[in-house]
């Protein structure tokens, strides 16, 4: 796990924002899962040594926690609410349409490796239904047809990248 | 009747063309003056106006703010902790993310007052996963604020200093109940704490006393300091003071976010008028009034009873349309006004759909430590999803309805009562769907919306 200095510093800084090191276990999982896209098992022990815990203290959180991943993922991650207010405005139809585009199912990496898309619960923004995180970026009132726009970008920069 | 005015105090700014989320356009438009006057003050005073203010907590409970912080244990000698509930997740909720990532110093201002009031000296703004932005502008407008004195040492010049850092979620629903809160805090599963004895007044974070606020809350807090209790009650309704900030969503012309003096609208003003009333050709079959565990309500249904106006008993007698949108009056007719997420169905919904939509929410959200919690909410998803995707039977209401009934008030936390109300409720207004979904399905129109 090599872990950009960066991240190293804002880890040591983090920490200092708490009385007792183990509140910082959530705060060094996000930073390390930016910096390397995923939870790797060396992670778990890494974090628990930093912040004189056992392994498990850390593990059982990971496991807990829908954001944390064991897992890497594609190069972009598309997250489509599920819950009720964006279902009603169908949501169901832009994650089939995602899926339909990088031709993948819900929470696996597609053939090309470009994408996850995923179908997560309630993301705070119901007046504007259907709604997509993708990244660290909102999309509103994504339709079907919407979904496909974005998915051609998507692609267009995958193909420039090439 | 036309619906009354909205009137923004907490949203006055959001959508503002110019406005900026920086603290230059904050303190241009009268920014931290309050908190300059607060910290000049003795904390009990503070603590006094929001006891006569009358405001209700603005996160779900409605508990009132000033009682929740008379409860705080001030003889311990232990420091006592302020956290920012930012995990906004209830479904149908919507509010704080506006006033996160448009206003956030209104947030930081109302944060700060109430850690003076309360002689806090650190503060955490958790703040939900999902909003990665959300956390970024908290963390630069702490840091501006940081700067100009406003947080940090020596507060506006004075011997007074607390700091507030943010800490982010990890997508876990469970993590807006306060107990469940401060175990994610300190590093663990948000299992919440069992109460006895563990009131975050007495023994939250670390345990110390702790005292947990909305977003929205501690804004209304920053308007009390600057106007006073008593002119803030005048505002809204008695016992329902203040204003109150709807989040409506599903299946309206104009969904959105809306302010308005608490009481003072009616669920058919707020949805007909002010939203633009239902889809074209469609008709209101539904509406959960306050986030997605709020009890549903029919439209058609009607509501008689007695309740108090002044010192007199009055009759009532409400259809859907005809209820005032309070804590109260929700909570008389059987709902409740929680978190303020309106969620709108039309005569398209089919009920079941609906219901295995919310089941599925629920079933993934339980922190797994009750049995009847863990276990109930599984079943109800599985029961659900299996009628709308496998085979439906008659007596599947029944069934459900065994399942919900053995949940609330067997478990830690109100996750138990939020996770079996929808069942309750839909299968107690919708009987007849869920009776009749074995024939509905057969005859279903290819092309529907999926809810599950």
């Amino acid at each position: 796990m090599n872990l950009k200095p960066a991240t190293l510093t804002q880890i040591d800084e983090v920490i200092t924002h708490y009385p007792v090191k183990r509140s910082a276990t959530l705060p060094l999982l996000h930073l390390i899962q930016e910096d390397i896209g995923y939870i790797p098992e060396e992670a778990i022990t890494w974090i628990a040594q930093k912040l004189e815990l056992q392994p498990i203290n850390v593990y059982e959180v990971v496991t807990f926690y829908p954001m944390f991943r064991r897992k890497p993922i594609g190069r972009r991650h598309i997250k489509v609410c599920r819950t009720l207010s964006c279902a009603l405005m169908g949501g169901y139809k832009t994650c089939e349409a995602f899926e339909k585009e990088f031709n993948t199912h819900r929470g696996e990496v597609s053939p090309d490796g470009e994408v996850t898309v995923d179908f997560v619960e309630c993301l705070a923004s119901c007046g504007t239904a259907p709604v997509v995180l993708i990244d660290d970026d909102l999309h509103e009132k994504v339709d079907a047809a919407k979904a496909k726009q974005i998915s051609d970008q998507i692609k267009a920069e995958a193909a420039k990248r090439r | 009747m036309p619906a009354p005015e909205q009137r923004r105090i907490i949203f006055q700014h959001i959508d503002e063309p110019g406005y900026s989320n920086d603290i230059g356009c904050y303190v241009r438009n009268g920014g931290y003056e309050v908190l300059k006057k607060a910290v000049t003050r003795k904390p009990e005073e503070l603590i006094d106006e929001v006891k006569k203010s009358g405001l209700r907590g603005r996160g779900g409970a409605g508990f009132p703010c000033g009682v929740k912080w008379g409860l705080v244990d001030r003889k311990s000698g232990k420091p006592i902790y302020l956290i920012v509930n930012a995990d906004e997740s209830e479904p149908g909720t919507f509010k704080d993310r506006y006033i996160i990532h448009q206003d956030p110093h209104q947030l930081i201002e109302g944060t700060m007052i109430s850690c003076f009031a309360n002689n806090v000296k650190q503060a955490y703004i958790y703040i939900r996963g999902e909003m990665p932005h959300g956390a970024r502008i908290l963390e630069q407008a702490l840091a501006e604020a940081r700067a100009a004195g406003f947080v940090g040492k020596n507060i506006c010049g004075s011997t007074y200093s607390c700091d507030i850092f943010v800490h982010r979620g990890a997508g876990a629903y469970i993590c807006g109940e306060e107990t469940g809160l401060i175990e994610s805090l300190e590093g663990k599963r948000a299992n919440p704490r069992i109460k006895p004895p563990y009131f975050p007044a007495v023994l939250g974070l670390y345990q110390c006393p702790t005292i947990v606020n909305n977003v929205e809350t501690l804004c209304h807090v920053k308007f009390i300091a600057e106007h006073g209790g008593a002119e803030y009650a005048k505002i809204g309704t008695p016992n329902n003071t203040g204003t109150r900030i709807f989040c409506v969503s599903g299946h309206v012309q104009r969904p959105g976010y809306y302010e308005f003096p608490a009481g003072t609208i009616t669920l058919g003003q707020l949805l007909n008028e002010v939203c633009g009333g239902p889809l074209p050709g469609r008709k209101f079959k539904a509406v959960i009034p306050g986030g997605s565990s709020a009890k549903i309500l029919r439209f058609g249904e009607r509501f008689k009873g007695k309740r108090k106006v002044g010192a007199d008993m009055v009759d009532y007698d409400w259809g859907v349309e005809d209820v005032p949108m309070d804590f109260d009056s929700l909570g008389m007719i059987g709902t409740m006004g929680g978190s303020g997420g309106v969620i709108v169905m039309d005569d398209s919904v089919n009920m079941v759909e609906a219901l295995a939509n919310i089941n599925a929410f629920y079933s993934h959200e339980s922190c797994g430590q009750c049995t009847p919690c863990r276990e109930g909410s599984l079943w109800m998803k599985k029961i659900t999803t299996r009628m709308v995707h496998g085979n439906a039977r008659a007596e599947d209401a029944a069934l459900l309805k065994g399942v919900a009934d053995q949940i609330p008030g067997r478990t830690i936390c109100a996750f138990g009562e939020a996770c079996s109300w929808p069942t309750q409720s839909f299968l107690a207004k919708f009987g007849d769907e869920f009776k009749a979904y074995p024939e509905t399905k057969k005859t279903k129109a290819a092309g529907t919306t999926a809810l599950v």
